[in-house]
């Protein structure tokens, strides 16, 4: 039995179509996927039941680990571990200072190579390591396929980087929705998208980066108006702070590996107590020194002033470069978890002197954000659809009769395959025009006809007979590319067409409008274009088997077909649905007999001079 | 003529609604569609609408349209886990045979 997830009012879908789609944060310390369920955002576990996935993947000769596990190879086998690997995605071997990494990093054609036991490996492949792992943990919690994925990246990453991202999805087989900026995920997930306008700033303090971004909302679309920060800045500057403290206080040797990492452990967990408790009391023994020692968040506050100072510093430049001041803040958002500390919490608050959006997990907020964004994107949602992400007419092909058989609809969310098989319509036909139409109308003429292909080397047979696929794909770009095939000999054609181009929403408004009011008279011109393909059809078989079987006919029942057919023939010079449709209903019952007698003809013809084992059934 | 839920889906609906911050309770329903015949429908509410059969269960207002209500009379709406994935089930005595995934059945 299927399990069900509480759908919004209307949205519920058909079995087997569910719209699975995922948020992904791929941070450079850690990476995080989540889904709306039952309409709440959630984070999707992962295996080990944490909600974080270490961004680090290690190589040996046969084998790949990602997150945790990876992370326990760092200090043994730094050349083949590769942590924050987001730092050179993207980017060529001049753009990084290989003093940085403890990684074999070459040259590669435009990309950077990491030389692992595995052999070379690209930023997009390490990358697309870790996206495969989210993907398997979202598609095992949610039970099937995704059908898409919103992944953010910093709003100062440029085309490169994120093309790059992208191209680790698709290696990933995780079909991207949209690239979103890390700071708009975080304000959607605290759903300042919803209000009419503003201006906010996100202030997101990592492990290991600082990011501050000032966004502009107007008319439901973020803009990044400034962003400024430090890529060497985080969290663990701030346990650092301690550790030297300390050091200095005990002197301890700040050569040996071994006290240093003890050290290091401790005043992380300093540091994060002091974010829960006022102080905290410290009775520990590290190789014979015993350190007993009270921290309080003010003092705790001193030892990081010249880092908060840092921080501000960078906000202010943010603020100047947006040409605003703390005054036009309308929000501040604090995203990442090193903005748990209160010292930081109280500083960003005296500057913009209001209350801060904190009520969310800063670790999970941006992934919480892309998950409500990839929602929205799928059209499972409260709210409508953007007109930018669905396709705003119905498209389709021309068939026989200048009908308009539709194949995408409109308001389909992008993006989209559809396909549909069509035949022959006269015996020996070896080529088909495909007529590409866009609009909600009935027939041809009155849509907007956007390409026209010949879909060439149908085999000829029987009217009927062939079975030609179209297949239509739109692409989130609007991108349209139109494929017809032939399925027996793979015969293929194919277009591509920018079907928005050109086109105002006025005027797609108006070719809706025009749509709505004439539906009647639409109606009423398909089933006369229907009634009359089937006229010709019948004038021409009729046509047919007189130039051959006339013989079989007496004189007054040829009067009466020929009578009937050209009475048919003169009803389509109308435009009398019923009257063609009548004469048509004539001549199919005059020539019932005469059909009857032609079968009959073929038959003997087919028997004749066989003997009955030669007969073929 | 009855439809109730499990003080666990109860508990879990609650929730939901609270997070959602807004509707009135959940509609229950049937539409034909599917492998099998016909499948669930399970939608928040927003409005009640004097059409709908209004059941109550642990507090959570139910809403089910009465030509519906004949295929699913009954029901019992369940929360289950099943390993990683955990949502809604429907305990429907009418169900005569559903599709290999459960998605859609036939009464």
């Amino acid at each position: 039995m299927a399990l069900l997830q509480i759908s919004e009012p209307g949205k519920s879908t058909m079995p087997h179509q569910h719209r699975r789609v995922v948020g992904i944060d791929l941070g450079t310390t850690n990476s995080l996927v989540a889904s709306v369920i039952s309409g709440s955002p959630t984070i999707l576990k992962q295996i080990d039941g944490s909600n974080l996935l270490p961004s680090v993947v290690h190589y040996s000769k046969d084998k790949i680990l990602v997150g945790k596990d990876a992370k326990n190879h760092l200090g043994k086998d730094a050349e083949n571990t590769i942590s924050s690997v987001k730092r050179l995605i993207g980017k060529t071997i001049n753009d990084v200072n290989k003093d940085h990494f403890p990684l074999n990093l070459a040259d590669g054609d435009g990309v950077i190579n990491i030389k692992t036991s595995m052999g070379i490996k690209n930023p997009i492949e390490v990358s697309a390591e870790i996206l495969k792992t989210l993907k398997i943990v979202a598609e095992n919690k949610l039970c099937g396929e995704l059908m898409g994925s919103v992944v953010t990246v910093p709003a100062y990453f440029d085309d490169a980087q994120r093309q790059a991202t992208k191209d680790a999805c698709t290696l990933a087989g995780l079909n991207v929705l949209r690239l979103i900026n890390e700071p708009t995920a975080a304000a959607v997930a605290y759903g300042l998208d919803k209000k009419p306008r503003g201006c906010f700033v996100v202030f997101d303090l990592g492990g290991g980066t600082f990011d501050v971004s000032i966004l502009n909302l107007s008319k439901g679309l973020f803009e990044v108006l400034a962003t400024h920060g430090d890529a060497n800045l985080g969290g663990d500057d701030f346990d650092q702070a301690i550790v030297n403290f300390l050091n200095d206080k005990y002197k301890l040797n700040i050569t040996d590996i071994e006290i240093q990492s003890i050290v290091s452990i401790l005043a992380r967990e300093i540091k994060e107590s002091l974010s829960i408790k006022k102080e905290v009391e410290v009775l520990k023994k590290i190789s014979g020194i015993e350190i007993k020692e009270t921290f309080t968040q003010e003092q705790f506050k001193i030892l990081v002033k010249g880092l908060i100072n840092q921080t501000l510093k960078a906000t202010k430049s943010a603020l100047h470069d947006a040409k605003l001041n703390n005054e036009q803040i309308d929000g501040v958002i604090m995203v990442g978890g090193s903005t748990r500390m209160p010292c930081i919490q109280e500083a960003v608050k005296n500057l913009f002197k209001q209350e801060l959006h904190n009520d969310l997990n800063p670790d999970e907020v941006v992934a919480l954000g892309a998950a409500t964004q990839a929602n929205i994107l799928a059209g499972n949602g409260q709210e409508d659809l953007l007109l930018l992400d669905v396709t705003p007419l119905s498209l389709g092909i021309e068939t026989i009769g200048s009908i308009v058989e539709r194949i995408i609809p409109r308001n389909t969310t992008l993006p989209v395959a559809m396909a549909q098989e069509f035949t022959t319509y006269k015996d020996g036909q070896t080529a088909m025009i495909i007529h590409v139409v866009q609009g909600e109308r009935e027939l041809v003429d009155d849509c907007r006809s956007l390409a026209k292909f010949t879909l060439k080397k149908i085999p000829p047979m029987v009217a009927g007979a062939a079975k030609i696929k179209v297949t239509f794909q739109v692409d989130t770009d609007g991108l349209l590319s139109v494929s017809a095939e032939e399925t027996t000999t793979n015969a293929r054609a194919t277009i591509e067409v920018k079907p928005s181009y050109g086109l105002s929403e006025d005027k797609i408004k108006a070719m809706l409008q025009s749509s709505y009011d004439l539906a009647e008279e639409d109606k009423a011109s398909r089933a006369l274009a229907e009634t009359k393909v089937e006229a010709n059809q019948l004038i021409e078989l009729t046509q047919k088997a007189l130039d051959t079987d006339k013989d079989l006919l007496s004189e007054s029942e040829l009067t009466s077909i020929k009578n009937d057919l050209s009475e048919l023939i003169d009803s389509l010079k109308s435009s009398n649905n019923d009257k063609i449709k009548e004469a048509t209903k004539k001549l199919n019952l005059q020539s019932e007999s005469f059909a009857a007698k032609r079968m009959d003809r073929s038959i003997q013809k087919a028997l004749t001079g066989k003997s009955i084992n030669k007969l073929e059934f | 003529m009855a439809i109730s839920l499990t003080e666990r889906a109860a508990k879990r609906a609650k929730s939901y609604l609270k997070s959602r911050g807004k509707g009135v309770g959940l509609k229950f329903g049937v539409k034909t569609t599917g492998c099998s015949g016909m499948a669930y429908v399970l939608e928040f509410v927003d409005e009640t609408s004097p059409d709908y059969q209004v059941f109550e269960s642990h507090g959570i207002k139910i809403l089910v349209d009465p030509k519906s209500l004949v295929y699913i009379d009954g029901t019992e709406l369940d929360f289950v886990k099943e390993g990683l994935n955990e949502g809604f089930q429907f305990n429907n005595p009418n169900v005569k045979d559903s599709c290999g995934c459960g998605e859609s059945f036939t009464v």
